[in-house]
């Protein structure tokens, strides 16, 4: 008789130690999820604001009409872009343009003292830096839930309901890869 | 932990012997255990629910919209982005010139954070961002629940001592009569412990407190890549000399750097909620390798010439390479005292003023609460009408 209940006893603590590291698994990859979806929240974001930005510096950025206009193009084909592959390049180019602009900037002191200019220029300041810290998040979550994937005993859950490993978000371009250095 | 559970052991201690004192013979050293206990309880559970609308309240604090300060707004964004909140947390603003920082919030959802006027006047967006970093790191390691837990436990075994040695004296005319000479040899070792007791838990608090410290720098690094920042932020902290008003023992460690410092005093390693800020300076700007925690463990060690473990070991055994990114190069352009000016026209903004540009050149602020609606240019005398 006591026998049965001892292993009762250890058929259920067995059990609850499966459902925990399951349930752990699962908030974990759901925080990848997320960590994906805020990628794409400020990928957004960034698209929303060049319309109003290019409207601000055409006037004054005469010598950049063409910088401008590949920004304006990067920018379509990003929105347009449907697949993963596509899409990733599309923005580095944008984020590569956007650098270049930054640059050029500098020539424009008018530009630099436009009251206007400056309360855009720190929106897209802090919406570069939330791509990167998005995606810094992101790379973070994959590497926590990759890590409960293959630690013992929970890569023996992960395995028997097919967890599959999730990947890093890496960056091509090397000059993509620092921070977007934001600087007008 | 182990500070935490020490503490903890003091406390239970503290409740075993008075209780013990008083009725060796029936179960007093259970008693004074539970009753410890229940005490410490109550207590946590009043400051959980009431903690950060105390704090707040005591400091005169102003919550900030996005259209006052969009560049303090945006830095708390990104850093609970960078963090993986679920919620940005809110931003409140002190009306005081000292630069400080500090955050409440039991749970990162209702997390707060909290700078100074002073703070916004002196920091470029790099400092800025990693004094944020510090804050909302102190939020998602659970120091605020941490710390809040350690202090009102050293609060318990202050309270506690202080009523056993009040009502020894108290009660010292009356003789006990049955006890013999174990008796007195027991109440001599209850009274010791009763004074030694809030020593030791204040040293094992502050201890806690400036370790903590250390584990927020590492965490912020951690989510700006950026040493340089929250190096530089501390240094022009440090070389304040105003004095952080409402600031008091037990809301000191929420702050970013200790606010209780005083000209011309040395605060003793012991007793201090905070490391010394030279020294932590120092640890950021060492971090050459990378801007992971296990980088920050081997900075601080280089400095200290030690082997202590300042981050838990589990986090250290995460498998991350983390490069330290390039810095802004926002320069703080203008000088001090025009960037003092416009804190305090933030100040006034979360204060209800309304800013009204007069022809004349002077930029007039009204209060919220201006009874009329017409009022005239004290240098010009142009009439103007408020909408």
């Amino acid at each position: 008789m006591t026998a049965l209940w001892i292993i009762l006893g250890i058929v259920g603590v067995l059990i609850f130690m499966v459902i925990g590291m399951y349930n752990s698994l699962i908030k974990l990859r759901n925080q990848v999820k997320n960590a994906w979806a805020q990628i794409d929240v400020q990928l957004k974001r960034r698209h929303d604001l060049i319309p109003n930005l290019i409207e601000t510096v055409k006037g004054y950025m005469v010598h950049e009409r063409q910088t401008l206009e590949s920004i304006t193009n990067a920018r379509a084909n990003a929105m347009s872009a449907n697949n993963m592959t596509d899409r990733v390049k599309a923005e580095g180019e944008l984020s590569n343009l956007m650098g270049r602009l930054n640059i050029a900037v500098e020539a424009y002191p008018d530009l630099k003292a436009n009251q206007n200019f400056l309360a855009l220029q720190e929106e897209l300041t802090s919406t570069e830096n939330k791509i990167s810290y998005a995606r810094q998040s992101y790379n973070d979550q994959v590497l926590f839930y990759n890590n409960k994937k293959q630690i013992f005993p929970s890569n023996i859950i992960a395995g028997m309901f097919n967890f599959k490993d999730e990947v890093f978000f890496e960056i091509q371009d090397q000059a993509e890869k620092e921070v977007p250095k934001v600087s007008f | 932990m182990l500070l935490f559970v020490l503490m903890g052991i003091v406390l239970v201690g503290l409740g075993f012997i008075i209780g013990y004192a008083y009725d060796p013979q029936g179960g007093g050293a259970f008693i004074g255990i539970i009753v410890a206990v229940i005490i410490w309880i109550v207590m946590t559970l009043v400051a959980f629910s009431s903690g950060s609308a105390i704090m707040l309240s005591a400091s005169n604090a102003k919550e900030v919209t996005p259209d006052v300060h969009p560049q303090l707004f945006n830095v708390v964004e990104e850093m609970s982005i960078a963090a993986g909140m679920r919620k940005m947390p809110k931003i409140y603003i002190i009306p005081t010139d000292a630069p400080n920082a500090f955050a409440t919030g039991i749970n990162p959802d209702n997390a707060i954070v909290t700078v100074t006027a002073g703070l916004l006047a002196r920091m470029n967006r790099d400092e800025l961002q990693g004094v944020i970093a510090h804050e909302m790191s102190h939020v998602v390691n659970r120091d605020i629940k941490f710390m809040t837990l350690a202090g009102v436990m050293l609060g318990t075994i202050v309270i506690i001592s202080e009523i056993f040695l009040r009502s020894l004296f108290l009660g010292a005319g009356r003789s006990r009569g049955k006890g013999g000479q174990g008796q007195i040899i027991i109440m001599i070792v209850a009274l010791v412990f009763a004074i030694l007791a809030p020593i030791m838990a204040r040293l094992l608090y502050f201890a806690i407190s400036r370790k903590r410290e250390y584990l927020a720098d590492a965490s912020a690094v951690r989510l700006t890549r950026y040493p340089e920042g929250l190096a530089s932020a501390l240094e022009k902290i440090s070389g304040s000399t105003e004095e952080m008003p409402m600031a008091n023992k037990v809301t000191a460690p929420m702050y970013i750097c200790n606010p209780l410092k005083k000209k011309g005093m040395k605060m003793s390693d012991l007793t201090s909620t905070h490391p010394p800020i030279s020294e932590r300076i120092r640890i950021l700007r060492s971090m050459a390798g990378g801007a992971g925690l296990a980088n920050y463990q081997n900075a601080y060690n280089s400095v200290k010439g030690t082997n202590k473990n300042i981050i838990p070991a589990g986090e250290l055994n995460q498998q991350e390479n983390l490069g330290i990114r390039e810095g802004m190069g926002l320069a703080a352009s203008t000088d001090i005292k025009t960037t003092t000016r416009s804190s305090h026209d933030i100040i006034m903004k979360v204060n209800n003023y309304s800013f009204i540009d007069c022809n004349c050149g002077l930029k007039i602020k009204v209060p919220g609460d201006y009874a009329s609606n017409v009022f005239y240019c004290p240098r010009c005398g142009y009439e103007h009408h408020i909408a």
